[in-house]
């Protein structure tokens, strides 16, 4: 789960680690208020889950009253690479002296923690990545060990910041860090965190990804997946506990298992058809969880047909199409299914679908894979027969 | 042969009393696999359906001599329960449970780093693991699975994903190829077992001629065994890498882009894995497809 800036800098600060004051505004004069409150200068920067908003436009420094109206007016509903903004938040400007970048993320092929520093943040950073890789510091940190003030000094004098503000980013490393992992965050990242004239170091930009398996030990993250950016067919997969992202074609995609469910994306894409959506059922394809699943394709005005891909593990053949059966009589499609099922019982399964005098127009039974992709696309694409 | 566990494999389900694993502890057993003991704290003494339950791990293996553990709790306790599991001395442990938080995961892996080197992890969030015909640990319906011909070509299975692995299964069942072990290592971001470690396992496995291999977009697994498939192993290999349409991650920040490079798209995979020399498929049919091919070749 990604964090709007202003959110992740409000978890930041509960590390202890400092950020500008400041306050999310969701109008021109909410920003006003704000800015009013907070002094000038300060800074409006807009509020979307993308990078690289500085150099789109969507942050701008205010020196009274009227600039952060024009500024906020421009702002608000800017379209950010397809992200619109709705929220944008007012901060105390900050004199800046130096811009570098620190993250923490956890490496998956080294199956360490990886601190990535350097004395060359700002908004260019990928660009200093790309150009000159030793200009970023990367070091492992072992899970079982963590990092201590000692090691984090040792990383900043190695990215080469100056040695007047080492101690203050070994400070905010270490807290960093432990945001990272108490927070548990899969990315915690700050670009840049700058080095003021008067020798303090603060974070000015705030990156933080949450992981959504850690929930259970983290009530207060429920705010967070208020604000989440889902359109309205994911809210009501959100509400039925589905798996499902939303896409842009018009095959309706059911399939149990992730991987499933990605394959069947790339079958139907193989064959000259688009997906809709990725919607994966996992385990458990009942009557409730197949009317939940319809409910939610449904809903999607673009979709011309629906493949359901399902491979019975433990799952079973004669469940799965109990489960269709049962659905198709609450719900009223709007398109009609195409099944492949395999695996466990689904022989049964198969005669289970065919006894229950379905027309073929409403749902056809393919044998594999790639027929059913087949017959899917060439419903969705017009051509029937 | 058949790589990490086999007919003598003798296993205790840790969560047998909980409604997971005693539905799979039991299937495993009817599979035909040694499930020798259960393990739940406080009901030690009791039994499921014959299989003796013990308080702890260390109990149960000393009363059983088991050399292999099925860890079926839920996320809050699974950490807990591998970590005994090694401490008692396992050698193998399978964790099947979904959902253990990332933090969690790097710090069990660590610890058996350390303190418990002999112990294999397998998981968390994997399907398990079946070398047909012999041993059957976790979510795996043991009826997909074709045992391996004795004195002829079999293949070795290792996947990422769960409903893959048995596409990849049935696959070669309907090719009518035998397989000696199906590993599912998952696809959670610290597995405890990699696509190299069973690589090298079935590279050295007398009984397996050749290699079926499924990945799936995002990290750099798949690009890791690319890399020791060219210097290391010399077995023909079919596989297929899901998610080639699949939508991009929303990325904000840019630690994965300057940690990846390039790495982690089902394309850059492919090319990857063909580069080693790897016949790579379309689509899971042709995977297998072309691992009957290879089959045929090896006459
Ligand atoms: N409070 C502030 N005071 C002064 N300058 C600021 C302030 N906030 C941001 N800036 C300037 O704007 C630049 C971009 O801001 P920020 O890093 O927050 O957004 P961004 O462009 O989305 O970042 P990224 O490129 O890392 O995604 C900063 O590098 C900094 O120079
Ligand atoms: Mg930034």
């Amino acid at each position: 789960m990604d964090l709007f800036e202003y959110q992740g800098k409000q978890y930041f600060a509960k590390f202890g680690i400092p950020v500008s004051a400041g306050d999310v505004a969701h109008t021109v004069d909410e920003a006003i208020a704000i800015a009013e409150r907070v002094g000038y200068p300060v800074v409006v920067k807009a509020q979307v889950q993308v990078g690289g908003r500085g150099k789109a436009g969507g942050i701008k420094l205010a020196n009274d009253k009227a600039e952060v109206q024009t500024h906020a007016t421009n702002i608000l509903g800017m379209d950010i690479k397809g992200h619109v903004v709705k929220r944008v938040w007012v901060e105390c400007a900050s004199d800046i002296a130096e811009e570098y970048y620190a993250s923490f993320t956890l490496d998956r092929a080294a199956k360490q923690h990886l601190l990535m520093l350097s004395a060359q943040g700002g908004v260019d950073i990928e660009e200093v990545a790309a150009k000159d890789p030793t200009a970023i510091v990367k070091l492992h940190v072992n899970p079982i060990v963590g990092i201590d003030a000692a090691v984090a000094k040792k990383a900043a004098a190695d990215a080469r910041i100056p040695a007047k503000a080492q101690d203050g980013v070994a400070d905010i490393l270490v807290k960093l860090y432990d945001c990272f992992v108490k927070g548990d965050c899969d990315l915690a990242e700050i670009n840049p965190l700058i080095l003021k004239p008067t020798g303090e170091v603060h974070a000015l930009d705030a990156k933080v990804s949450l992981d959504g398996n850690a929930l259970f030990r983290h009530p207060e993250w429920e705010a967070f997946r208020a604000t989440e950016e889902l359109d309205d067919r994911e809210r009501l997969a959100r509400e039925k506990d589905l798996q499902y992202i939303g896409l842009d074609g018009s095959v309706g995609i059911i399939a149990n298992g992730a991987g499933l469910a990605m394959s069947t994306l790339d079958v139907v894409n193989q064959v000259g058809g688009k997906a809709a959506n990725f919607l994966d059922i996992g385990g458990g394809a009942n009557a409730e969880l197949m009317t939940a699943a319809l409910e939610v394709i449904n809903f999607d005005t673009k979709v011309k047909s629906i493949f359901i891909n399902i491979f019975g593990g433990i799952t079973r053949g004669e469940e799965v199409a109990k489960g269709i059966v049962e659905a198709m009589r609450r719900v009223e499609l709007r398109a009609p299914i195409v099944i492949r099922l395999d695996g466990t019982n689904a022989d049964q399964g198969r005669a289970i679908l065919a006894e229950a005098g379905i027309p073929s127009s409403k749902l056809m039974s393919k044998p594999t894979m790639l027929e059913a992709a087949r017959a899917a696309v060439d419903i969705a694409n017009g051509k029937v027969g | 042969m058949a790589i990490f566990v086999n007919e003598h494999t003798k296993v205790i389900v840790q969560g047998l009393t909980g409604g997971q694993g005693k539905f799979h502890g039991l299937r495993n057993r009817a599979y035909g696999t040694k499930v020798v003991a259960g393990v739940t704290p406080g009901k030690g003494g009791q039994d499921v359906e014959g299989i003796p339950v013990f308080d702890s791990v260390a109990d149960a293996v000393k009363a059983t001599g088991a050399d292999a553990s099925f860890v079926a709790v839920p996320p809050k306790a699974a950490p807990a329960a591998i970590l005994e599991a090694a401490a008692a001395g396992v050698g193998f442990v399978v964790c099947i449970t979904e959902g253990i938080p990332a933090q969690d995961e790097a710090r069990v892996y660590a610890t058996l780093k350390r303190d418990y080197p002999r112990t294999r992890l397998l998981g968390p969030n994997c399907p398990g693991i079946i070398s047909p015909g012999r041993c059957n640990i976790g979510i795996t319906a043991g009826e997909i699975a074709h045992e391996p011909t004795p004195g002829g070509k079999n293949v070795g299975i290792v996947s990422r994903s769960g409903t893959l692995t048995y596409q990849a299964l049935f696959e070669l069942k309907q090719q009518g190829i035998g397989v000696t072990t199906c590993v599912g290592i998952g696809g959670d971001p610290v597995p405890g077992t990699s696509f190299v470690d069973c690589l090298a396992e079935f590279q050295k496995d007398p009984e397996t001629s050749a290699i079926l291999m499924i990945g799936e977009i995002g990290g750099s697994a798949e690009e890791e065994a690319a890399e020791f498939i060219k210097a290391n192993v010399t077995k023909p290999m079919s596989a297929y890498i899901a998610g080639v349409t699949a939508p991009a991650g929303k990325k904000m920040g840019h630690a994965g882009a300057i940690v990846s490079g390039g790495k982690g798209t089902a394309q850059g995979k492919m090319d990857a894995l063909r580069a080693a020399g790897v016949k790579v498929g379309a689509n899971p049919t042709e995977a297998g497809q072309l691992m009957a091919q290879i089959i045929a070749s090896l006459g």
